[in-house]
């Protein structure tokens, strides 16, 4: 099965058929519906929670507490930290930190990835030093290399970003090369090449449309893995810098309460994994329907 | 044939298949018997429940796809079909052994030859391992395989196809079943290692004295092997007889066609090969009638509105055909 | 066999040598000058001009790397800026930890994913094949750190059953080794266990259904010897792979397991590392676990012939 097979599936029925599309992939259907309330939250930060700088000395480590759940000024929703700061308002406000570093990373890798794996599927002579840089990459430790980065520079949002996307390229140029390699050989290319189709037409219109399914799919999985190594430089205290409220300072500037207010970790932790969840089921699905090559291995 | 008691007797077995599509009928109420020491012949086209039928004597079926819903399987007095897997196991590979038709798949590529056939031997005969090897080694010798003391170490890569329906043949006897199932077993193999493999599996069946059902789309074959022969057609018996009445005066308008559809050098070689126009029926919706009806040249509207039952047509040769006999 | 053991060992050379690079180039490239790393915040040019001087860092860079290199090759990984010792001997000097926490993990990660990738290709579409995939999805997404301080919450400090944090070298006794290590193992092993568990039951279904485990199935072998003897071993060869890849994970969470817990390994020698910008660390430690991982999957390579007849070297 390769991936033509997956381009010639058959258009998802939008009219009529959504009912029939749930049933079908529900992982798709439940992951988005998560990632999307997760992307409102994001969006709707500022209006729907209160600030997350305020500190009140008075008011530390209080428990969570769900009576008066919508009224305004309420600052104990999912409970306050060891400077009596609000967590659901840093909370909220951490979804803006870890989809913006996930969804860029996703971009960034992919389309970086796209290019060096196009152009070194295509042409032979690239390909043997590009591939060996690769894994040479792919064989240093990502965090390492991220964690390196981080504490040579000092760090910020972009840094870190960047850091995150550097590691990730390897995986997506060995796929779209894969790709290519096996679209490559087939007839319809050698009629391209003997009517005299030059190459950067070749890859555009011929090679590229065969890698887009297994290239959103790999997205996914960048965006979710980007959200948990984000998650994991904020706290061991080489990602975005500690005043920004992310997941990762969160929990790490919670650590030694864990004992006494164990909500100080769980609430930024829970949301984390659940952002993360429904990317990957959302990958999942997808992976089910446009890359059915993949589906079959993993 | 003589009134001994019938070592297998199956009884309007019925196997279907679930899919999403709907519900196939595999086998559709097929009886036949068979003698201690007789071998059977099994004929017909691709897809027509010759295997599905062999599989569901053992119950080797995939149970989440397929389901034998009625039927009796009577082998040596017990009803197959009633049994628990356990007490199924210790007939499988024992009293009811079977060979599959792809030599180079159907055995295990990471197993040695010899661990293989003496899986069988410690399992039923709890044998050492040191016995169920030497077991392998002789059955490897009776197989003519040469060098038997060595390959018995080797691994299914290192054996041709030839030599792997050997091996096996091998594995099935080990045990010397009672009943042996072979599931086209030379199909897969080259035209001139076919007739070898045949002429072994035969010779050392009167050796240990198994019955054998022969499952094979062949008519050549089953011609030169059994002494009776079931044919089927979309999982239904149309036609059963010793195979000497069968080739003389084939009573099925079905078997008629199998057989004009063999090429013999006899004949004039203008001749073009007479084919079966149409195809096998969709098993999945009902047939009410005989199911090679739309493909006959005989059919009336009677054949198309009610089934034919097998019928003894004189002689033991049954045919299930409203129309049986009529040139 | 040795033969080739050998050859690909050279093949692992360019590959290394790539990663020095890397490595090299990471620390001298990046904004940010190594030499007023070291100095200090409060340093006057003149300072930092000294140490640019006693470091080489005004000489080529082609020969900065060489030298470096050089040294790499015999076994000096640098000097640490803040302990004033060499790297080698720091990371040896912390090496027990970390081994031992990746040796129990992987025990533990492997054992347990096998053994539930083999149940769920077994009864595969039944409830139980759904939980363990459902398991395996939630594995991946929950990260280590939230894994570990829930574990610690309710086996540490609600009911008591094992220590909070640290280690004890296996030298002071094999229990108050391991009852330290079980918490971190288990965080640490949530995920490779998810990806080898889903590894393991595609590749189950796949041989289940191929003709071979039919004839072991009519030869009267039962379930069990069936799906370890006949099916798993056939599988062994994308799972070991698999197995390989993911000592990825496995490095990138030992950073942060021996963060959370408090194990003074190779992993928190880096942390510490990161706040004192002690750069001779990162670089150190990238390249000796850059190289373990590609010696692990040389290893994983060469093992395919344990497994599988039809491999030959």
């Amino acid at each position: 099965m390769t991936t033509a097979a997956a381009i010639a599936q058959p258009p998802v029925p939008i009219r009529g058929g959504l009912a029939r599309f749930a049933r079908r992939n529900p992982t798709i259907v439940i992951g988005g519906a998560m990632l999307l309330l997760m992307v409102c939250i994001a969006v709707l930060a500022p209006w729907i929670s209160g600030d997350p700088f305020t500190v009140s000395p008075a008011d530390r480590l209080r428990p969570p507490s769900f009576s008066d759940f919508f009224a305004s000024g309420k600052i104990d929703r999912f409970g306050t930290d060891n400077l009596g700061r609000d967590i659901f308002a840093r909370t909220v406000h951490g979804t803006r930190i870890s989809l913006m570093v996930g969804i860029s990373v996703a971009l960034l890798a992919t389309l970086i990835g796209l290019g060096i794996g196009l152009v070194a599927g295509y042409f032979r002579l690239v390909d043997a030093i590009v591939m060996r840089v690769m894994d040479a990459l792919m064989a240093i430790p990502s965090i390492l290399l991220a964690i390196a980065l981080v504490a040579l520079t000092g760090g910020g949002i972009a840094i870190v970003i960047a850091a995150i996307t550097v590691p990730d390229i390897p995986r997506v140029v060995r796929l779209v090369r894969s790709v290519v390699l096996t679209v490559r050989e087939r007839p319809y290319i050698d009629a391209a090449v003997s009517v005299g189709s030059p190459s950067r037409k070749i890859i555009l219109r011929h090679i590229l449309p065969s890698t887009i399914g297994p290239l959103i799919v790999q997205a996914t999985y960048i965006c979710a893995s980007a959200i948990l190594v984000e998650a994991g430089l904020s706290f061991l205290g080489a990602g975005v810098p500690p005043e920004i409220p992310t997941w990762g300072n969160m929990i790490a500037q919670s650590r030694l309460f864990l004992a006494r207010a164990p909500w100080t970790i769980f609430a930024p932790g829970i949301c984390l994994a659940l952002v993360v969840l429904s990317i990957n089921l959302l990958g999942d699905g997808l992976r089910d329907r446009l890359d059915p090559r993949l589906a079959r291995r993993m | 044939m003589t009134e001994t008691a019938p070592i297998l007797e199956v009884l309007d077995l019925r196997t279907h298949f679930f899919t999403q599509d709907g519900v196939t009928r595999a086998v559709d109420g097929v009886s036949f018997s068979l003698a201690p020491g007789e071998t059977l012949g099994i004929v017909g086209e691709s897809g027509c429940g010759k295997s599905v039928t062999a599989l569901s004597i053992l119950r080797l079926l995939p149970p989440k796809l397929s389901r034998i819903v009625g039927g009796r399987v009577v082998f040596e007095g017990t009803d197959l079909l009633t049994l628990h897997e356990p007490a199924m196991r210790e007939i499988r590979g024992n009293r009811i052994a079977m060979i599959f038709q792809e030599p180079m798949t159907s055995l295990n590529p990471v197993l040695t030859i010899g661990e293989q056939i003496a899986e069988a031997v410690r399992i039923h005969q709890g044998a050492s391992r040191k016995e169920a090897l030497a077991r392998a080694v002789e059955m490897l010798k009776l197989v003519r395989i040469p060098d038997a003391e060595r390959r018995v170490g080797d691994y299914p890569h290192q054996f041709s196809g030839g030599m792997r329906q050997r091996v096996m043949i091998a594995m099935a006897l080990s045990c010397n079943p009672k009943l042996l199932l072979a599931d086209e077993p030379t199909t897969a193999l080259d035209v001139t290692v076919q007739k070898q493999i045949l002429r072994l599996m035969l010779e050392l069946k009167e050796r240990i004295g198994s019955a054998v059902i022969l499952i094979t789309h062949d008519l050549g074959v089953i011609a030169e092997t059994a002494k009776r022969v079931v044919v089927m057609y979309a999982g239904r018996v149309v036609e059963q007889a010793e195979v000497t009445a069968l080739f003389d005066a084939p009573l099925h308008p079905y078997t008629r066609g199998l057989m004009a559809s063999i090429p013999r050098l006899k004949h004039n070689r203008t001749r073009r090969l007479a084919e079966i126009p149409g195809i096998v029926p969709d098993l999945r919706t009902p047939i009410p009638g005989c199911a090679f009806a739309p493909r006959c040249p005989l059919a009336t509207d009677r054949c198309r509105e009610a089934a034919p039952s097998l019928d003894d047509h004189g002689g033991g040769h049954f045919a299930a055909c409203w129309e049986a006999g009529r040139a | 066999m040795i033969a080739y053991i050998i050859r690909r060992l050279l093949a692992t050379i360019p590959v290394m040598l790539l990663v020095a690079v890397i490595v090299f180039l990471l620390v001298h490239l990046a904004p940010g000058d190594p030499a007023s790393v070291i100095a200090g915040d409060n340093a006057t040019s003149d300072q930092i001009a000294a140490i640019r001087a006693t470091l080489g860092l005004d000489r080529p860079l082609w020969e900065q790397f060489a030298i470096w290199i050089w040294r790499v090759l015999q076994g000096d990984l640098g000097q640490s800026l803040f302990w004033n010792r060499g790297v080698a001997e720091l990371i040896l000097q912390r090496a027990e930890p970390t081994v031992s926490l990746a040796i129990t993990t992987l025990i533990f990660a492997v054992s347990i994913a096998i053994g539930l990738g083999v149940l769920a290709a077994w009864k595969a579409g039944s409830g139980i094949d759904r939980s363990v995939m459902g398991l395996a999805v939630a594995g991946f997404s929950v990260p280590v750190f939230v894994v570990g301080y829930l574990l610690v919450y309710l086996f540490a400090i609600e009911l008591r059953w094992l220590p909070v944090q640290g280690y004890r070298p296996i030298a002071q006794g094999f229990w108050p080794w391991l009852e330290r290590l079980i918490l971190p193992s288990v965080a640490l092993g949530l995920a490779y266990l998810a990806l080898i568990a889903r590894i393991t039951r595609t590749t189950m279904l796949e041989i289940l259904s191929e003709d071979y485990i039919r004839t072991a199935q009519a030869k009267g072998v039962a379930t069990r010897p069936m799906l370890f003897r006949h099916a798993l071993k056939n599988a062994a060869v994308p799972i070991v792979t698999v197995v390989g890849i993911g000592v990825a994970l496995l490095i990138s969470g030992v950073v942060i397991t021996e963060t959370v817990f408090n194990i003074p390994g190779i992993g928190r020698l880096v942390v510490d590392a990161i706040t004192r910008r002690d750069y001779p660390i990162i670089q150190g430690v990238m390249l000796v676990f850059s190289a373990i991982y590609v010696l692990v999957n040389l290893a994983v390579d060469l093992s395919y012939t344990l497994f599988d007849p039809r491999v030959r070297y």
